[in-house]
């Protein structure tokens, strides 16, 4: 059986009303999930004897700017059984940015979930450690976001004062 | 140490110490020492900081600290077109520039369907191996100075400047290439590059058997190594970590065997595996991948076939610059693709390759137009690094720094 054929179909069986949308883009195959079904899908994806994922490749977030819900969490997981590579996303449908943390699956998923905390502003819950990844801790925007310029905001960084 | 036990059965005391962290008892034996290593330190490779809390002489826990060298390429990169991007991923694994270039281009290919002639892909073949030669010999030349063999590092330098004088022959550059195209590479490899590998193959073969002689005859330099450091198979999926690192611990995972890119099915070569996890196997791994990269690339040169170094496709491939000055077609063609982009289809692809340091993933999300809406880079030394606190807990502060060495992190790419 297809890899791939084998995946969804599992999925759906399991969490049929969840699954918001299947995709296959350049032989990239990705399940969009429902923001709260996301630790049991993975949990599933997991544990499943005949799928494995047991290793977490990247967590990150894609800011939409202009649309309603404006974040996507995106998650890269991996299967060595399948030897397969899987796209899953979360699409953040309240003000609150907020979405479970998945370190209690993967340990992997601690720095990648605090580099897009730091990057985007998105809590996750239930995280060990949920500090600022690369930006100093007094750093109160968040530079991957959309609204946020290339160049800067003058004043948001410490610099060191000139001796008098 | 009456004084200090006094204080310790001295509830009043003893609570005003708790409530008050400035407020110290003056017996540093009997305390617990927090210090600080970087970022500023040779032997963190760059600009790492560690803080650590240490008993005596042991390590009870430590924290790695990121972002000093944090250039925020990828908000830099969503705001360029794909082609411009190029240079930047040499800054990012600076010891393996080539194989930055190659993964990022052919990320860029699987988004805009583009493919690359034989021979351009022969060729970014080659320069992969050459790079992961160079590569693997600076980890185990710094990890052998890191630990104390001073020679070793002068012996690997030496072999890898050849391999940068290929690169300036190549490229006309010796550190920052910026050698792919998309659709193709910037130059043909002429007879004279080919003959400068196949010297340097020659060469490397006797060096590493010399460089071994020195190395594991060394009593000194074994014992440090053996059984420091030990990573389980399970820890080493759990925690995400790639490349040599996950091999050594016993996964037998590689990209290019996983998921064959370029010609990489077309070419025979194992892939090396030690089960024991600690500091002399991950050693003893990068140097078996030296000798399977020559194997590679010895291939390579002899099956190199002839014929282009760009594609054919004008909407998306730069055209040659004698072209652009002497036909209309290709200089319109051009100013497109450098003014508007190359405009691939709307959609996301993830696409990794096997690097040095593990498996380096560009994650791109294409809205339709000349930039790339976001641009995530998986590298391999962020996720290596998460690795620190779990191999550290326990060792000796010399222990540490022959871990960060057998891990061989790169911050340029660890920070992006």
């Amino acid at each position: 059986m297809d890899v791939k054929a084998l995946i969804v179909e599992k999925v759906k069986e399991k969490f049929g009303s969840s699954l918001e949308e299947v995709s296959d883009f350049r032989d990239d195959l990705c399940l969009t999930i429902k923001r709260d079904q996301i630790v049991p899908l993975g949990n599933f994806l997991k544990n499943d004897p005949d799928l494995q994922f047991s290793m977490c490749k990247d967590v990150t977030a894609i800011d939409w700017a202009t649309r309603k819900n404006r974040f996507t969490v995106v998650y890269h997981i991996h299967s060595f059984k399948l030897n397969f590579t899987l796209r899953i996303k979360a699409n953040i449908t309240d003000e609150s940015n907020s979405i479970e943390s998945v370190t209690s699956l993967w340990k992997s998923a601690d720095w990648y979930e605090r580099e897009t905390y730091d990057m985007y502003g998105i809590k996750f819950v239930n995280h060990p450690d949920l500090r600022r990844m690369y930006m100093p801790e007094g750093f109160e925007h968040y530079p991957l976001r959309k609204d946020f310029p290339l160049l800067g905001i003058p004043g948001s960084l410490p610099f060191p004062k000139k001796a008098e | 140490m009456d004084r200090i036990s006094q204080i310790y059965n001295d509830e009043k005391l003893l609570k005003r110490l708790h409530d008050d962290p400035g407020l110290t008892i003056e017996d540093a034996l009997e305390n617990e020492m927090v210090i600080n290593m970087g970022p500023q330190h040779p032997a963190t490779h760059g600009v790492l900081r560690l803080v650590l809390r240490l008993d005596g002489e042991t390590v009870m826990g430590i924290v790695p600290e990121l972002g000093y060298l944090h250039r925020g390429y990828e908000k830099m990169a969503e705001n360029m077109s794909y082609i411009e991007f190029i240079p930047h991923t040499d800054r990012l694994d600076y010891l393996a520039t080539m194989c930055n270039n190659v993964a990022y281009v052919l990320a860029v290919e699987k988004l805009a369907g583009i493919e690359a002639p034989k021979r351009a892909q022969y060729i970014r073949m080659i320069v992969s191996e050459l790079s992961r030669i160079a590569s693997h010999l600076v980890a185990i030349g710094t990890f052998a100075m890191d630990v104390g063999a001073v020679t070793m590092v002068m012996w690997t330098f030496r072999e890898r400047e050849k391999i940068q004088n290929i690169f300036d022959r190549l490229a006309g550059a010796r550190f920052t290439t910026s050698y792919t195209r998309i659709g193709g590479v910037a130059a043909d490899m002429d007879d004279e590059a080919i003959a400068m590998a196949r010297k340097f193959l020659e060469e490397i073969e006797p060096a590493m058997v010399e460089m071994d002689k020195l190395m594991l005859g060394n009593r000194i330099f074994i014992d440090r190594l053996e059984g420091i450091g030990i990573l389980s198979k399970e820890d080493a999926i759990d925690l995400g970590i790639t490349g040599p690192n996950l091999r050594s611990s016993g996964v037998e995972y590689d990209v290019r065997r996983a998921k064959p890119y370029l010609f990489y099915n077309e070419v025979d070569f194992n892939i090396p595996v030690y089960t024991e996890g600690d500091c002399l196997a991950r050693y003893h791994q990068r140097g078996d991948e030296l000798r399977e990269s020559a194997k590679i690339l010895k291939q390579l040169l002899d099956k190199i076939p002839n014929g282009e170094v760009m594609a054919n496709d004008p909407k998306k491939v730069l055209p040659h610059k004698t072209e652009i000055y002497s036909k209309m077609e290709e200089l319109i063609h051009d100013f497109m693709i450098i003014n508007f982009g190359i405009n691939p289809p709307v959609g996301d692809t993830y696409f990794s390759v096997e690097n040095p340091k593990g498996e380096l993933g560009f994650y791109f999300v294409s809205n339709g137009t000349g930039n790339p809406w976001k641009l995530k880079i998986h590298s391999p030394s962020f996720c290596n690094l998460q690795a620190i606190p779990k191999l550290c807990k326990g060792a000796m502060v010399s222990d540490v720094v022959a871990i960060i060495g057998s891990l061989d992190p790169v911050m340029g790419e660890a920070d992006k």
